[in-house]
């Protein structure tokens, strides 16, 4: 832990909090984001709205902790519980801003791989995509979130489960997904953008962390926001004291963060 | 037709083994895990089950045999992660998977429900889910030329729901996110409700616009009481997270595993002497009631 103050998920979450913007529509799924949502919606974000692939359409926090999307706080007082179709139709014309995806591996170029993974020689079956496919594809941006651990960080993932950015230097623009990919990577350490090609680079260390360390978990040579024209790597801002109370109200007990 | 009305045991009886299975559909809200201990308890096996996201019902299905084959997007227990059952029969090969994504697994049962081949959509390309897959197909949107891809229909033998409450006829109201059950119902030769209670005809006639199912497409309707636990029913009962976790740390191991089922599933006779096992308050302390809403003439 870089901090005595908060978790390293802690500050993930309220590092994603700050990736929605204020009137934006956010696909939310499982884990980290139910809570980065919820501290969004009560700080900068007050009319940014959440769907869930169940059929949840959320406009503020929930009453009570969630362990997922259908949890009864979740659904009580929602502005409207309906179902996948509607919720992957708002996707598939163009209507989510943002939404969340988590993965076992990441390439350079955003491609997320929870499906299976080769560990000592043995595939190792994962759970699978969700609607993570179908956000990775459709959303206008994307924002990864995942453990800072070499083993996630892949030359190529075993299993595109969800496409990131094409590998010709073109990002999006020859991809065959109609959505804008991602536009950010949240790890434990580091918080990554993708430049114009669609290439993962550096663009903040969170406090405590080393740019040297943060980079050598990865197998391949990572640029930096300098690098890019990006500016320079910054260092990620600290939760507030009022981003954590918001996070330990709707977390109370650390099960997620 | 009338649903017949009938006990959990009778109903499940007409699950005939190799059938296809549709369940889950609402994703972790009222997963219908009586109708899941029940198959287990009558030995119905070489089951294809079909769902979206499946929290622990799948898992629990394939670690007492009863499946060959997955069509899903995603098989885990989602407070914990990992479902070890389903993790190791895919390792070990003892059961097939046709990988899906959530929209995907939606629009083949969509197409079902509605009595087309297929429909089209533009997510799946670039992902190999699409790409490792023969089940689906890439084609140029006939009319504006865009690169699409096409989900054929899928048409289960059976969906099963389970619903706060249906009348005896098999019309059902059923409320929160609803997922994929209306396609899947739409789609499936036969289905099974299972409801928290079941009601006066008029309860049900007085909120029509409640009503997700009505009884032409109901085969069997049964009153099963906390039928979802450990999985929430609004209006009913909470999450029981600690039930999942439980079940995570015990089903790491075949063994595990079946130490659990011998208790949750062989160990009982009914949904009623289960819920006897239960030691957990899942009460709804402060219900949220609906404004009161008037039809007329």
């Amino acid at each position: 832990m870089a901090s005595d103050r908060y978790t390293d998920r802690e500050l993930m979450v309220t590092t994603a909090a700050r990736e929605i913007e204020d009137g934006d529509t956010a696909f939310v799924g499982m884990r980290l984001p139910l809570i980065a949502f919820q501290v969004a919606v009560s700080t900068h974000a007050p009319d940014a709205m959440a769907v869930y692939e169940s059929g949840v359409v959320r406009d503020s926090p929930a009453d009570g902790f969630i362990h997922t999307m259908c949890d009864l706080p979740n659904l009580d007082r929602a502005v409207a519980t309906t179902d996948m179709i509607d919720i992957m139709s708002r996707l598939q014309r163009g209507d989510i801003d943002v939404g969340f995806l988590g993965g076992a591996e990441v390439d350079r170029y955003g491609n997320l791989n929870t499906t299976r993974v080769n560990g000592e020689g043995e595939d190792i079956r994962l759970p699978g995509s969700g609607g993570a496919c179908d956000i990775a594809c459709m959303a206008e941006r994307t924002v990864l979130l995942m453990p800072h651990e070499p083993r996630r960080f892949a030359e190529e993932v075993t299993y595109v489960t969800s496409p990131g950015y094409a590998d010709d230097g073109n990002g999006r623009n020859n991809h065959p997904a109609p959505g804008g990919g991602p536009s950010a990577l949240v790890t434990s350490k580091a918080t990554f953008g993708f430049d114009e090609r669609g290439e993962l680079y550096l663009r903040s260390v969170h406090p405590g962390a080393d740019v040297t360390d943060v980079l050598a978990a990865f197998p391949w040579e990572v640029r930096t926001a300098e690098d890019v024209g990006e500016g320079v790597v910054e260092t990620t801002p600290e939760p507030t004291d009022e981003e954590l109370e918001l996070v330990r109200t709707f977390d109370p007990d650390g099960f997620w963060t | 037709m009338a649903a017949s009305r009938e006990p959990l045991d009778v109903a499940v009886s007409r699950i005939d083994a190799g059938s296809t299975v549709a369940a889950g559909l609402a994703l972790e809200h009222s997963i219908p895990f009586a109708v899941g201990h029940e198959l287990l308890r009558q030995g119905v096996n070489d089951l294809s089950v079909i769902g979206p996201i499946s929290d622990l019902l799948f898992d629990q299905l394939i670690g007492d045999g009863a499946v060959s084959e997955v069509r899903a997007a995603w098989v885990g227990n989602v407070s914990a992660g990992t479902g070890y059952r389903f993790r190791d029969a895919v390792e070990s090969g003892e059961v097939t998977v046709e990988n899906h994504s959530n929209f995907s697994i939606a629009l083949a049962l969509e197409a079902g429900a509605m009595g087309v081949p297929y429909l089209p959509t533009r997510s799946l390309l670039g992902s190999d889910i699409f790409e490792q897959s023969d089940q689906f197909v890439e084609t140029a949107d006939p009319f504006e030329g865009e690169q699409i891809a096409l989900v054929p229909a899928i048409e289960p033998d059976w969906a099963i729901v389970h619903a706060q409450r249906a009348s005896p006829h098999g019309d059902v109201h059923l409320w929160g996110n609803t997922g994929i059950v209306e396609p899947a119902v739409g789609a499936a030769e036969n289905v099974l409700v299972t409801a928290e209670e079941i009601v006066d005809p008029d309860v049900i006639k007085s909120d029509p616009s409640r009503v997700a199912i009505t009884r032409e497409q109901v085969t069997s309707v049964v009153e099963c009481p906390f039928g979802a636990h450990p999985s929430p029913v609004a209006g009913h009962y909470n999450r029981d997270n600690e039930y999942y976790l439980r079940y995570n740390r015990q089903t790491e191991t075949e063994s595990g595993f079946e130490d659990w089922a011998s208790k949750w599933v062989y160990g009982v006779a009914d949904r009623d002497e289960y819920a006897t096992l239960v030691d957990a308050d899942l009460e709804i302390t402060s219900p949220t009631v609906a404004a009161e809403v008037q039809y007329g003439q």
